[in-house]
């Protein structure tokens, strides 16, 4: 499953990068198992998704919450809670 | 009418009410809000947002309203970018024949793109630079909105 990851606003900061490419192991289900495989990639991942709550995560521009399955999904965004108006 | 734009340049709020009301005798009452980056000890203020994403959560914000209110007409303009104390950030104008419905609608599309669209705020004070925090008061405001759908069922 290739899947197109976004950063926006201090989870950007954190890894570096504003998007990237990835192919998560076939056990990376859900949005959780896609946090905690990314946590494990590095300093950057950890330190950016180290309060996995107050995350917030979008599957092809539609908001779902953490147990949401990532079969199907092609453009997956991570970011705070949303600080707009 | 159904106007939604994602801007990086000033809008004109007058014009934009005069447009939703302009040669439309079904129109009786129109509400404007108006959100203005404060003053109070910022710099700047940048927001950044998630193209494509920001329109689409916002247009189905905007249908949501559409269903809950007999709406003559919905304008949302959202600013990005680089904004200085008294800069307009957001445009919510909401057009019915009675005022209620125009001015429910305008308060619950403002409390929702406070918490669900995606924009966020990084704002400059005498040199440092941070990310603004969400507040419970916001999320609270647009949870309001749920319990009175749960009511009304």
């Amino acid at each position: 499953m290739r899947l197109k990851l976004l950063y926006f606003a201090w989870v950007r900061e954190r890894i570096g990068k504003a998007d990237e490419e990835v192919e998560p192991p076939a056990h990376v289900r859900t949005v959780a198992d896609l946090v905690g495989w990314l946590s494990g990639r590095g300093e950057q991942y950890a330190y950016a998704f180290e309060n996995p709550k107050v995350i917030r995560a979008a599957i092809d521009r539609a908001h779902v919450r953490a147990d949401t399955v990532l079969a199907g999904a092609h453009e997956i965004a991570f970011f705070p809670p949303m600080t707009g108006g | 009418m159904r106007t939604i734009r994602l801007q990086r340049e000033d809008f004109d709020a007058g014009a934009e009410q005069a447009a939703l009301a302009r040669g439309r005798p079904e129109v009786g009452a129109l509400v404007a809000f108006t959100g203005i980056c404060r003053g109070d000890g910022i710099a700047a203020l940048t927001l950044e947002h998630y193209p494509g994403m920001a329109e689409d959560e916002i247009a189905r914000h905007v249908e949501e309203a559409e269903r809950r209110w007999p709406l003559k007409g919905v304008t949302v303009i959202h600013r990005f970018g680089r904004l200085v104390p008294g800069d307009n950030i957001v445009l919510v104008v909401t057009a019915s024949a009675h005022r209620a419905a125009a001015f429910a609608a305008a308060e619950f599309l403002m409390d929702y793109l406070k918490t669900k669209a995606p924009f966020w705020k990084h704002e400059e004070r005498a040199g440092t630079a941070s990310w603004v925090d969400a507040k419970a008061a916001d999320d609270q405001a647009a949870e309001r909105w749920n319990r009175r759908a749960d009511a009304a069922e």
